[in-house]
């Protein structure tokens, strides 16, 4: 756990959160808590059917309900050319359907009234003539000839594929096959899954029809793009719409794209004048918001008979439902998926992806995970794992044989990647001297004897984070930079303004943080502001463990700036020149005379009332940060499960995170992090799915069937680290709000195959539930 | 077909009239503006909307503000006095028992109806007793350090040994 650090300077501090006094107060400020003067209410009717013609709308007795204002449908949208938009990743979607719905849950109408419950009453008042057409569930059936084209509204597009994209070097990996002693395969289904944040998504729309103003109050977790979309769609100056995302109750990857509810709001409040509320309620956020993963993946690992990986070949299928909408960079069809080759030294590699349309929600939204990181880390890690077993070596001795060593770094990977540090057998052997590997394997041993099943699972994983490189990545052509701005008031405080939008990560205390780092002037005096387009810089957004490796990079920057100002203040105070001052955390001082010294206090002061003849007054700077390369950082997880053979049931006994994310701003907040994250990935692994039915259904739109774990099954998690600082970004920081669920779902379903791989059980899909388990443990005794 | 309630609410009579129909949760947000407690589900499954009834947590979602009338109702607007923070409320702040703080509210009203009652709880009857409480960020290990951190400031010499 977090030692205290006691080092000059505010990195490595766990000093306690700014921002908690006004949310342990019940003060916090998140959407639904917005009112404005008479303002209006929006409630969405969604569609029963996945596939249905729509051929007709009468909503005249809805609109008829007293309190009603309005009834808006996608014809009237059309009219204003709004029924259509684009998504985050090139392609469209519809507001409210017009000729088809595409998945069930899809907005149809929204009822605007003068409160919530007349709105929700009068949805049930609409009238909606559909004609059933037959659903597309199955993502490869999607691709068969003949399947029912989904997107007959898209000029050219004659069936379901969305993109065939390719990495690696296809030669290359083929020669790796033909020189292999084994071929060791993985056919697995990353399930559907969601990121179910505890507030759902909502917005207060405000336009003013005097000054055509629009003030749009959101859950996004990227304001700025947002509104530079909002723009782009409907056709507003961006500088009359300010979007302001308040406090946000969770995102992790669902607050990201704009969804119909957003723009229906926007728009009615700009036809009818008033204030717009849309409240989003948990059936609408489950069954129609950015689903995540969905990935049908098969790798294959070419490996030598003593254990050395030659290559690796992946094909993906991914199932985007009826529009790809996840907000990936555009140059990347996939994401980051190819990262897949993760922790190890892989000669050659090559990996297929595709993408097809079904009668589903549109999403594939990098839950908590940097584009698609989380399901080529969980499939390399089971490769691994299936690797040892067929070759009869321990899975540690695997994968050392095979990591990337630390005086590789700068490794550049068959897939393209320049990993930029890394020490994968210190995080490994850390582990497993915490979690008593060798004492667990004898004691696994015994415990067989009795009939009684322990597990052992590892995941060494290696993520790419902080998009990004502006020259690699770019969401629909704007480059993923991130920003910051930076004024220190003349009494000393300071204001810092981010282009970033937190959602509980602690940006208010860590950023504070870097600055007071970097200038001396303490956390407690500096106030975060971010998520207001108005008042902030251009950035892209919290996401994909972005923030800390480019936003913070863009604090200690503009920080930076600023003491380089500060210095020459400082030469002008203490009548000397500035290669006679030196610095120390929080004060300039002559050298050899220490007494002789201006505070950054006083220097601040001195920059609106003493500053030096020819220099522009103030302390004020702007930092636009484009990072040179992406931020690697590396885990190595070990769970421990124990399972019943008889029932299948299993439950973790032991988690050990080992985690390596460069230089921790603020360690309590870092290990809150990978608590969170290793909470989620134990959720998917054990039981978060979304589920349809043949006719496209949506099985499991609730918190009664999309199932979320309590603290009851949740295990007790050991923390650790390493530390290997990221070498390009400025105060060696990478990522880390996503590493462990990016990386434990491995270990979890690799420790429940451990306890019955000796039966000969290879593999359990997620989430393992004990019928899974049960199931698999009786079909090898079939075959046995 | 308005109803008149009166309930008291951290210590204070309020009267209103309701439709009988709204819901408890509600009638505290949008009635008494007492916005700490939230929504987030239909299902009576996440608890963020959590409140003490008469001392005991319930799930506001799931009541009608009618059934509160002659009731005594404890939000976490109430949980200071005298503009000192529970012992609760500084438990999660100093353990970070909260991240995005939109379970926070209701967590901490469900942890001070658990201390009222058990003054010394182990980590699993504190999971138990939050288990009716989803939180999607800090994965529960905080939280119950916080309610721990607060066992121990109102109950400064705990009974020894009990860890589990
Ligand atoms: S709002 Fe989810 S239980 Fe009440
Ligand atoms: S702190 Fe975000 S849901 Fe609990």
């Amino acid at each position: 756990m977090a030692v205290t650090d006691t080092s000059p300077g505010w990195l490595g501090k766990s000093i306690k959160r700014k921002e908690d006094d006004r949310f342990i107060a019940g003060r916090g400020n998140y959407i639904e808590d917005i009112n404005l003067p008479a303002m209006l209410h929006m409630a969405i009717l969604r569609s029963p059917y996945a596939h249905a013609r729509i051929n007709g709308i009468d909503a005249s007795a809805a609109s008829a309900l007293p309190g009603v204002v309005a009834v808006v449908t996608g014809e009237l949208l059309a009219q204003h050319k709004l029924a259509w938009m684009p998504t985050l990743s090139g392609d469209t979607q519809a507001v409210l359907a017009t000729d088809k719905v595409r998945f069930q849950g899809q907005e149809v109408a929204c009822v605007i009234a003068e409160d919530r419950y007349v709105a929700h009453d009068a949805l049930e008042l609409i009238e909606v003539d559909y004609e059933p057409l037959p659903a597309v569930v199955d993502p490869f059936a999607a691709l068969d000839d003949g399947a029912p084209l989904i997107r007959d509204d898209k000029d050219g597009q004659t069936d379901n594929r969305i993109y065939h994209w390719e990495a690696g070097d296809a030669e290359a990996t083929e020669r790796a096959f033909a020189e292999a002693d084994r071929v060791v395969t993985v056919n697995t289904h990353y399930p559907r899954s969601h990121p179910a944040p505890l507030e759902c998504c909502g917005c207060v729309a405000d336009v003013n029809p005097a000054s055509s103003r629009a003030t749009i109050y959101m859950t996004s977790q990227a304001p700025h793009a947002i509104r530079t979309v909002f723009a782009l769609v409907a056709g507003l100056p961006e500088q009359n719409i300010q979007v302001i995302s308040p406090d946000i109750g969770g995102g992790f990857g669902n607050k990201v794209p704009v969804y119909p509810g957003y723009v229906v709001a926007t728009a009615a409040s700009l036809l009818i004048g008033r204030p717009v509320k849309w409240i989003e309620d948990r059936t609408g956020n489950l069954i129609s918001t950015g689903f995540a993963r969905d990935f049908h993946m098969k790798g294959e690992l070419a490996l030598t008979n003593d254990g050395r990986m030659l290559g690796l070949r992946v094909k993906m299928l991914s199932d985007q439902g009826y529009a790809y909408a996840d907000a990936q960079p555009s140059k990347l069809k996939a994401g980051l998926f190819h990262i897949v080759t993760g922790s190890y030294d892989m000669p050659a590699a090559h990996v297929i992806t595709d993408g097809a349309y079904t009668n589903k929600a549109p999403g594939g939204v990098a839950y908590r995970c940097s584009f698609r990181v989380t399901e080529a880390s969980f499939l390399i890690e089971r490769l691994v794992q299936s690797a040892a077993y067929d070759l009869g070596i321990d899975p540690v001795e695997l994968r050392r044989k095979n990591f990337i060593r630390s005086d590789q770094f700068p490794y550049t990977s068959a897939t393209g990647f320049v990993y930029d540090s890394g020490d994968y057998e210190g995080a490994l052997d850390l582990a497993l001297e915490k979690a008593r590997y060798s004492e667990l394997r004898a004691e696994q041993a015994e415990l067989r004897k009795e009939g009684k099943l322990i597990g052992i699972g590892i995941a060494s994983m290696t993520e790419a984070l902080g998009a990004g490189p502006s020259r690699d990545y770019d969401i629909l052509g704007i480059k993923m930079f991130d920003s910051a701005e930076l004024r220190v008031h003349p009494t000393g405080k300071a204001i810092l303004k981010l282009g970033v939008r937190h959602q509980g990560q602690g940006h208010e205390t860590t950023f504070a943080q870097i600055v007071a780092h970097e200038l001396g002037i303490p956390p407690d005096d500096i106030l975060v502001h971010e998520g207001d387009t108005d008042n902030t810089p251009y950035g892209l957004g919290t996401y994909a463990s972005r923030s800390t490796p480019v936003a913070g990079a863009a604090a200690a920057m503009v920080a930076r700036k600023l003491r380089d100002k500060s210095k020459k203040i400082a030469a002008h105070l203490l009548e000397v020149a500035e290669e006679d001052l030196e610095w120390e955390i929080g004060k300039f001082s002559v050298k050899g005379a220490p007494d002789r010294s201006k505070t950054i206090q006083e220097i601040a002061f001195a920059a609106y009332t003493d500053h030096p003849p020819g220099m522009e007054a103030g302390l004020e700077g702007a930092h636009y940060y484009d990072p040179p390369n992406l931020t690697f950082p590396f885990a190595t997880y070990i769970v421990v499960v124990e399972v019943d053979a008889e029932t299948g049931e299993w439950k973790p006994r032991q988690v050990v995170a080992v985690d390596d994310c460069g230089v921790r701003i603020n360690p309590m907040i870092v290990e809150g992090q990978i608590m969170g994250g290793l909470t989620e990935g134990f959720a998917m692994s054990a039981m978060q799915q979304i589920t349809f039915d043949e006719d496209g259904n949506c099985i499991g739109a609730n918190f009664m069937d999309y199932l979320l774990p309590t603290a009851w099954e949740t295990p007790h998690f050991d923390l650790y680290e390493t530390c290997t600082p990221s070498p390009h970004h400025p105060i060696g920081c990478k990522g880390v709000g996503e590493s462990a669920t990016v990386g434990s779902p491995a270990a979890f379903v690799n420790a429940v195959v451990d306890a019955v791989a000796h039966l000969g059980v290879r593999d359990v899909d997620m989430p393992v539930t004990s019928g899974a388990v049960w199931e698999a443990i009786q079909a090898v005794k079939g075959t046995g | 077909m308005h109803r008149s309630i009166t309930v008291t609410v951290n210590g204070q009579s309020r009267t209103a009239e309701v439709e009988p129909r709204m819901l408890l949760v509600y009638f505290l947000r949008e009635v008494l503006d007492l916005r700490g407690v939230h929504v987030g589900c239909d299902t009576t499954s996440c608890g963020v909307c959590a409140v003490l009834l008469d001392g005991v947590p319930v799930k506001s979602c799931t009541m009608f503000a009618v059934q509160a009338d002659g009731r005594s109702l404890t939000t976490v607007e109430g949980l200071a006095s005298n503009g000192q923070k529970h012992a609760v409320q500084e438990g999660f702040k100093e353990e970070h028992g909260l991240q995005c703080g939109f379970c926070t509210p209701a967590m901490m009203l469900v942890a001070s109806a658990l201390l009222e009652e058990n003054a010394n709880p182990s980590e699993s009857e504190i999971r138990w007793a939050i288990s009716g409480n989803l939180c999607r960020c800090t994965g529960y290990q905080n939280i119950v350090k916080a309610v721990q951190h607060a066992a121990a400031t109102l109950n400064p010499q705990p009974a020894s040994g009990r860890t589990t």
